[in-house]
């Protein structure tokens, strides 16, 4: 069944070898992307299903190679990935949608090597969700990393290519630099990096080792965007926004944090008692957290305001996980998935905007609303989520995060528990404001609004669809994530 | 001291040829010359070699009279020195050989033997 | 033909057909001829290993006379390992100078020449197998001064007249290196009577303290150092290796480094023996030297211009890597080395390999000519891609396997560092790699200069091909190691125990 993490890397080689038969109008690219997508998500489904039944379960491991002895390339099921892969393959499908309509409108070129490495990227992450361990999950997100830099610099001109170059630094650069030698460590300390539940470090790991392996791995793990090597987001802003949204709502940012969320609970464990850890580490993405929002309220460009936004609600889940505990896992879980569709809604709404009206500035977008009416009324919900309030699904993450908070008797709870609720208020003014002036403003007039494609509305109702699902509907959700958590008790 | 100065003799020409061998392939700009030092230095590696070969007493290693039979009494110097060094001499003028060939053609190429006015030269045709 | 006289074989049989190549008159029959030999080579170095891997190490006696009288050529894993190596990239660099043989004439070599210089690759490659088979320090310096010689003679067909200065200067360099060698070699002599490799080892244990024999190997080690371009001993190499043509560097990056590096173990740890080199300064010197080569040259890498000359710094950082394995002196610390060895061989071959075939198509080696390259010539670029993958040490390539076990062996040690000093190479490397892919891929191309063939690019088959094998070889031993990893380890484990 692991070879599903196959389907959009065929679909990329296709493409790749159609490429140069394929004139520059050709729609196969994106059909091939579609096709694909489609096939993925439904198949992600179907896996879904069969073990939504099954109270405690895990397939695998499916090992394809032993690089290094007792250092596998190997692949598992387990509730957490499963939930990853499915947000992955439901977004792609989305993405692709978008895209289909989006690249066009913008006169974008080059549009087979877009939707291939495209497709490479998902598979990269399809294949970091199902690792089983820390060396295949390092290989897969270095890989990821690469394959997602092309779409970075996709229109290659020079302020693309500065962006490309800080993105790719930062995160070479942390990756190559922390997190291998904290697996490498890993690998000395506990003769193996496979995730067991329980973690592997030996009991008797001091607690300077563990809270500097943890240090390690949260700055290491630069894709969760944690500050202050949070500077690769908003560089990144200079890709497509088909681009944007996914790596902000899918790939890279969902990857990162859900690595974490692995080494924490199948690395660390959660029992692992050391009163030094969490309470000083934990700091870091709370300040994140903050400060990110105080930045995204001073951003008049768009897409960076949802860059900065990004690296906040990032923070929030690495907050969860650092918690150690099992009601943070089930909120960090939450928060992923709530995110992730709230997320793709805004930056697929920020294009729309560009599109029609090729504004990029918040300044610009007042009484737009009346003339967009579809995009704004979407984009207001998926603010109602970041900020956490009915009818989006962003409510139950908010809700879980803040009793895992209290649950944890963790001395500065009640701090960490301000900084949410001061970081809600920030979001619905930096967010939910913009879809507020847009309604209530008068319409400035000075830009012409243009037909958006309907492609892109689709996947902006998709996405709006799901968030708005989620708020009705989260209890499947929450019991596969309980499930989860009694599996790593 | 003197007693030691004197008999270690060949160690002391030794040295002498090989610094003065290293000296000239160092601040020496012309090709030629450095190529006559590294000779210098060779051949100080040769004598060296030639003269640890020398047992006190010993006499030309060829054997008289009879081949088998007990050579007792007579020493003979060490003949294996000498046949390292002929292979050595041979690597030495290989190399001299090889070294002289491309002085030739660096001399056709950018006619002059000088170091400095080839780096000069060659940076001028980079800028 | 037994597995002893295969040893002899290997060696004469580049020395037999090379003085054939010569009086060759068409360079087609002469490479044919190149080609076979490396083929037949390669065979007998697999065949040698796995008796080696098999039934334990064995020797040759020349001629019959047995040692310590004699002449032994000595083959143990190590030897074996290293041997292959230097078969496999011989083979498929001339499958890569095929192309050399076309009446269009590939601009590197004239055609005229390509017979002396296939002649000129066989002596090398046949030098440099003596290296590693020879159980005789003597033997050694000869088999050293046969390749040396011929390294120096195919430099110098590089295209501008700066191959000639800088095959000269390596000739220089390389001489005081050599006799170097022979003063140290000559004073040991003085010590223990003996030239042969196994019964020096037995004699060192007793002699170490005495100050001939400590002259003796410092002189040993700096000039086997100077040849292996050990930082700071290291000056010769970027030039030779960027103006000799792509074809000789390519071969020159995967073979006479590794070979030096395999002279400079074994005299250090076999014949000096593993406790007397602890004693010495040694090892910290090695482990000093070699993070100064990472860190050092590859900072002067990113300030190059001149691709070659990019990869050239880079090779002497790797070589840094090798060194440090070695100065860790443990059994994971050479397997990382030999590893190493083995894992850089195919990665620097390739990407010069890869870099020459693109060089084939600019005006220049900048880098700036190169801009744009990347979507008109897809399967080089692609190559180029997964070498410098490997270069820096991304997983899933070989690179990374050999910098994993250097990694591994250093937090064994517990020389944090090192450690260090490993990720700021790879940091350092990533600099220079992905600003070489950055160009290739995402800069538009400078306006047309008149020698740069404006449609039409050349991207000859035996060329691509060969580069191709030693990229799949990239990607195939950063997954399945059990004869890169394995076979290192081995060679470790019997090289160390083996005093």
């Amino acid at each position: 069944m692991i070879w599903i993490v196959l389907i959009p890397l065929a679909a990329a080689l296709v493409t790749a070898m159609l490429a140069p038969r394929l004139s520059p109008q050709s729609r196969v690219p994106e059909r091939l992307a579609m096709l694909g997508a489609f096939v993925q998500a439904a198949i992600m489904f179907f896996i879904v299903f069969q073990f939504a039944t099954v109270a405690t379960f895990s397939a695998g491991p499916w090992v394809l190679a032993e690089p290094i002895p007792g250092i596998t390339l190997a692949f598992h099921f387990e509730p957490l990935s499963l939930l990853f892969a499915v947000i992955a393959s439901i977004l792609w499908f989305a993405t692709t949608l978008y895209a289909s309509g989006y690249m066009r409108a913008h006169g974008e070129t080059a549009l087979p090597r877009f939707y291939c490495f495209l497709g490479i990227s998902i598979s990269a992450t399809l294949a970091l969700a199902f690792s089983a361990n820390l060396f295949t999950m390092f290989v897969f997100y270095e890989i990821l990393t690469l394959s997602t830099w092309p779409l970075v610099v996709h229109t290659e001109d020079e302020t693309a290519r500065r962006g490309g170059r800080t993105y790719l630094g930062v995160l070479i650069a942390t990756s190559i630099g922390l997190f291998l030698p904290a697996i490498v460590w890993v690998y000395q300390l506990a003769g193996t990096v496979t995730f067991t539940p329980g973690g592997v470090l030996p009991a008797e790991t001091s607690g300077v080792v563990v809270s500097l392996l943890l240090l390690l791995f949260v700055l290491g793990v630069g894709k969760s965007a944690v500050m202050p090597l949070h500077r690769w987001l908003p560089a990144a802003m200079v890709a497509p926004t088909p681009v944007s949204a996914f790596l902000h709502a899918v790939a890279v940012v969902k990857a990162g944090v859900f690595a974490l969320a692995k080494i924490v609970v199948y690395i660390f464990g959660l029992n692992i008692s050391s009163d030094v850890l969490a309470h000083w580490i934990i700091w870091l993405p709370a300040i994140t957290v903050l400060l990110a929002s105080l930045i995204a309220m001073r951003e008049d460009n768009l897409k960076r305001r949802l860059a900065y936004s990004t690296i906040s609600q990032l923070s929030y889940i690495v907050l969860a996980v650092l918690l150690f505990s099992p009601e943070g896992t089930l909120a960090a879980g939450l928060h992923i998935t709530m995110h992730a569709f709230a997320k793709i809604t805004l930056f697929f709404g920020a294009g729309a905007i560009l599109i029609a009206s090729h504004c990029t500035k918040v300044s610009e977008l007042d009484g737009m609303g009346r003339q967009m009416p579809l995009v704004f009324v979407c984009f207001a919900i998926g603010s109602l989520s970041i900020v956490g309030l009915p009818p989006a699904g962003g409510l139950w993450s908010k809700w879980f995060l803040g009793q895992a908070i209290v649950a944890s008797e963790y001395p500065g709870a009640w701090l960490l528990l301000g900084v949410i609720l001061l970081s809600a208020i920030l979001n619905s003014i930096y967010l939910l404001g913009i879809a507020v002036r847009a309604f209530i403003k008068p319409f400035s007039g000075a830009a012409t609004i243009e037909a958006v494609p309907w492609s892109m509305q689709a996947a902006m109702l998709i996405a709006t669809g799901m968030t708005v699902l989620l708020f009705l509907m989260p209890m499947p959700l929450h019991e596969w994530l309980v499930v989860l958590t009694l599996s790593i008790r | 001291m003197t007693d030691f100065v004197l008999q270690h003799f060949n160690y002391w020409v030794v040295i002498f040829l090989m610094m003065i061998g290293m000296y000239t392939v160092i601040s020496r700009g012309h090709l030629l010359k450095k190529v006559i030092g590294l000779n210098i230095f060779q051949t100080s590696v040769f004598i060296l070699y030639i003269s640890i070969g020398y047992i006190e007493g010993g006499t030309v290693p060829i054997v008289a009279g009879q081949v088998v039979g007990n050579t007792g009494d007579v020493v003979y110097a060490n003949p294996l020195p000498h046949v390292l060094i002929l292979t050595a001499i041979v690597v030495g003028v290989s190399t001299t050989a090889l070294a002289l060939a491309l002085i030739i053609r660096i001399r056709d190429a950018y006619g002059t033997l000088e170091e400095n006015d080839i780096l000069k030269l060659d940076q001028d045709s980079d800028g | 033909m037994s597995d002893e006289t295969q040893l002899i074989v290997i060696i004469l049989l580049p020395l037999v057909v090379a003085p054939v190549c010569y009086v060759v008159p068409s360079p087609r029959v002469a490479w044919l001829l190149t080609l076979a030999t490396a083929t037949g080579c390669f065979l007998i170095a697999v065949q040698l290993l796995l008796a080696v891997l098999d039934g334990g190490g064995f020797s040759y006696h020349l001629g019959g006379w047995a040692p310590p009288v004699g002449i032994e050529y000595r083959l143990d894993v190590f030897a074996a390992f290293v041997l292959l190596v230097l078969t496999a990239i011989f083979l498929v660099c001339q499958l890569y100078a095929g192309s050399l043989t076309r009446k269009s004439g590939i601009k590197e070599i004239p055609l005229a020449i390509a017979p002396t210089f296939f002649a000129a690759t066989l002596l090398c490659i046949s030098g440099l197998m003596g290296i590693v088979v020879t159980g005789d320090v003597f033997n050694l310096f000869v088999f050293l001064e046969i390749a040396s010689l011929a390294t120096y003679a195919m430099i110098s067909l590089g295209r501008q007249r700066r191959a000639l200065t800088a095959a000269f200067q390596y000739l220089v360099l390389g001489t005081i290196g050599a006799t170097f060698f022979l003063i140290g070699v000559g004073l040991l002599y003085a010590e223990t009577g003996t030239l042969n490799m196994q019964e020096m080892s037995t004699l060192m244990p007793e002699l170490v303290d005495r100050r001939t024999t400590f002259t003796g190997m410092t002189f040993v080690i700096i000039g086997l150092a100077l040849k292996l371009a050990i930082f700071p001993l290291h000056l010769w190499l970027p030039n030779a290796y960027t103006e000799a043509p792509s074809v000789v560097t390519a071969l020159l990056a995967g073979t006479s480094t590794k070979v030096a590096f395999y002279a400079l173990v074994r005299m250090t740890v076999s014949v000096f023996g593993l406790e007397t080199i602890a004693d010495t300064p040694l090892p910290l010197i090695l482990l000093i030297v070699g993070a100064l080569a990472v860190i050092v040259t590859s900072a002067q890498a990113i300030l190059q211009v001149n691709i070659k000359r990019i990869l050239a710094y880079s090779s002497v950082a790797q070589i840094g890597y090798m060194v440090i394995g070695v100065g860790l002196l443990t059994v994971e610390g050479l397997t990382a080395g030999f590893v190493h060895l083995f894992n850089h061989a195919l990665t620097k071959t390739g990407l010069f390999m890869a870099v020459g075939i693109m060089l084939l198509n600019t005006v220049d080696a900048k880098l700036p000519s190169v801009a744009g390259l990347g979507r008109r010539m897809p399967w080089t670029s692609a190559a180029v891609v997964i070498t410098a993958f490997s270069l820096v040490g991304i997983p899933g390539t070989a690179g990374f396997i050999s910098k994993w076990a250097l990694l591994d062996a250093a937090m064994a040690q517990e020389a944090y560092f090192i450690v260090g000093v490993i990720v700021i190479g790879s940091l350092l490397a990533c600099i220079y790699l992905l600003r070489l892919l950055d160009v290739m891929y995402f800069r538009a191309p400078e306006k047309v200069s008149d020698h740069m063939p404006a449609e039409t690019l050349t991207v000859p088959f035996p060329m691509i091909t060969a580069l191709w094998v030693l990229a799949i070889a990239c990607l195939w031993f950063g997954m399945f190691t059990e004869h890169s990893l394995s076979v290192a380890k081995l060679a470790a484990t019997t090289i160390m125990g083996v005093q």
